[in-house]
């Protein structure tokens, strides 16, 4: 549990590669350039103490199961990166992906087919994430407040419609989407790239990712300007709810069957990602590679420690330690 | 005063708001003509600000007329007023802090390309445009990929400024331009106003500042208590008279 003191010689490793490259060196001796970089720092950190300390670590197997172990959570970091980066936080996340989860069991179950069942839990989700939005902004309730109780409420709906048991889930489409790949990756982790891209344009390069940050700096000011907040911040947590179905799809093809059953470690790593990916809690500051290398982090940081036998009851113990490490950082963050 | 002469850029006459019992002015006629500065003074709660907001469309006056460019009644709310071609530079300013210089010169009204559906923002031509922009009003920042945050208060007024007069507007509303800023900064952005004047900007200009006022407008419109109490040409007055006029001692 040395991950603090063993990442300072880590990170100056990491410096001098950087420094190779042309016009770093000033960011390098600029604190507020390592808290944007921090996913990126722990990440390079911990795959050269765990390549060191176990070297199965970075075998092609493991580096493939721990990408493909990460797709489900970059997805989740991602529509949490949308949320927060308007200053609210989506606590509802984990449980959209049980309901999406429930949804497509039982309409698969019900004989609808693959297909109709994938998208009808999408669409669900996407309902949550709107539903959030609309309360939030209309209701002018906080966003703690309304997705703490959508958390609650939507976890009574999947009680109440899976009756408290699991779904088996038994598709060649899913099967395939969960074991399959193409070229060198698995298509989940095809699945998060495709929505790393997607989301990364969206945020960088079109009028709605400018109004999105522009809403979570200064809500007032976006609004004087004409810019339609409300609308903006339903699109965010509709996207959150989007990428949560997108989880919930990837979920059930992983385990083979629906569960009524939060996964809680979830919804705090996708905050974790996304605030060890340098994206502002108070929003207005966000990126889609850093949350997503964050997950990919604490995602490393789990196989890692199975890898060195590690009991699993440290594992959380490491995640809280990494991630109040990263909200330090931030306080540099310029 | 419901003479209006043709030449204004926006006037309005009969014009009330009154907030539930509350009455922030009541029968005001007022107008701006083209290509001048135009300064509203008044003491605090004299009712120049909410005239100032329902002139921008933030408030729908109560009763009255507004004629915007030859056209009554033109907008209902701020993205109307802005479309309309009026621009507001707001006493707390608007810019978004976490966002950099060119993207908050261009917010709202992004440069895009489209591909097919969609709409990809044109980042060059927009920082190219920025810079054009500042260099036309002949204002200084360290780099238009700079965050707003990091800049003086001057320098984020001076931006607010060219945001305004950048997108073309026929009209730039400031309020307080120069309220929370230091003495040099004042003076900058004094310097600005008047670089807008010569280049026959329409400018309206909401002042506690008499002195600042005199230096800078045209004509002077002078609230007191929710009413117009009187107007004057900047270059026929004198600072006591401003005075007088604002107290009510006239």
């Amino acid at each position: 549990m040395s991950n603090p003191t063993d990442n300072a010689p880590v990170a100056h490793s990491a410096g001098a590669a950087e420094e190779s490259r042309p016009s770093l060196s000033a960011l390098l001796l600029d604190p507020s350039f390592w808290a944007d970089w921090a996913s990126v720092v722990g990440l390079v950190g911990l795959v050269i103490v765990f390549g060191i300390a176990q070297p199965v670590f970075l075998s092609i197997a493991n580096l493939q199961a721990l990408l493909l172990a990460a797709a489900i959570l970059v997805v989740l970091s991602i529509g949490q990166t949308f949320v927060v980066a308007t200053s609210g936080i989506d606590l509802s996340l984990a449980a959209a992906v049980m309901l999406g989860a429930i949804i497509l069991g039982l309409v698969n179950a019900a004989g609808y087919g693959i297909f109709i069942a994938c998208v009808l839990a999408v669409l669900a989700t996407s309902a949550i994430g709107f539903l959030n939005g609309l309360i939030i902004t209309a209701g002018k309730i906080p966003d703690f407040v309304v997705t703490l109780g959508t958390l609650s409420g939507i976890t009574g709906l999947g009680l109440i419609l899976s009756g408290g048991e699991p779904t088996m889930v038994g598709s060649t489409f899913l099967l395939k989407l969960a074991s399959g790949s193409f070229g060198p990756f698995g298509y989940p982790v095809w699945v998060a790239i495709a929505a790393v891209i997607v989301a990364h344009i969206a945020l960088y390069h079109t009028r709605f990712g400018v109004h999105l940050l522009a809403t979570g700096g200064q809500v007032e000011s976006a609004g004087a300007l004409g810019i339609r907040t409300n609308r903006v911040k339903i699109a965010a947590y509709t996207i959150s709810g989007f990428c949560a179905g997108i989880a919930a799809i990837l979920l059930v093809a992983r385990i083979g069957s629906a569960e009524p059953q939060i996964n809680t470690s979830l919804l705090l790593n996708s905050v974790a990602a996304v605030v060890l990916g340098g994206v502002s809690l108070f929003g207005g500051r966000a990126s889609i590679l850093g949350p997503a290398i964050g997950a990919l982090m604490l995602t490393a940081l789990v196989n890692g420690l199975t890898l060195l036998n590690v009991s699993a009851f440290y594992q959380p113990l490491a995640v809280g330690a990494i991630v109040v490490l990263a909200a330090l950082i931030m306080r540099y963050q310029k | 005063m419901s003479a209006l002469s043709s030449d204004a850029i926006i006037a309005c006459d009969g014009l009330s708001k009154h907030f539930g019992g509350v009455r922030a002015f009541t029968d005001v006629a007022f107008q701006a003509r083209r290509g001048e500065v135009t300064a509203v003074i008044g003491d605090n709660g004299a009712g120049k600000s909410t005239l100032i907001r329902c002139l921008v469309g933030v408030h729908v006056p109560d009763a009255g007329s507004i004629v915007f460019d030859g056209r009554e009644h033109p907008f209902s709310n701020p993205d109307g007023a802005r479309k309309a071609g009026i621009e507001t530079v707001h006493q707390n300013l608007a810019l978004i802090d976490e966002l950099t210089v060119a993207q908050n010169l261009f917010l709202n009204r992004e440069l895009v390309r489209r591909i097919g559906p969609f709409a990809f923002l044109d980042r060059k031509a927009m920082k190219r445009e920025a810079r054009s922009m500042l260099s036309r009003l002949s204002i200084n920042v360290p780099s238009i990929n700079q965050r707003v945050r990091r800049l003086s208060g001057g320098q984020r007024q001076a931006i607010s400024i060219c945001r305004a007069v950048g997108s073309g507007a026929k009209l730039v509303v400031m309020d307080e331009p120069t309220a929370a800023l230091g003495v040099q900064e004042t003076a900058n952005v004094e310097a600005l106003i008047r670089r807008l004047r010569e280049q026959s900007v329409s400018v309206i200009l909401v002042s506690h500042n008499f002195d600042q006022v005199r230096r800078l407008s045209d004509q002077i419109w002078v609230m007191r208590a929710g009413k117009m109490a009187a107007t004057v040409r900047a270059s026929e007055t004198t600072g006591n008279e401003l005075v007088a006029l604002v107290t009510g001692a006239a």
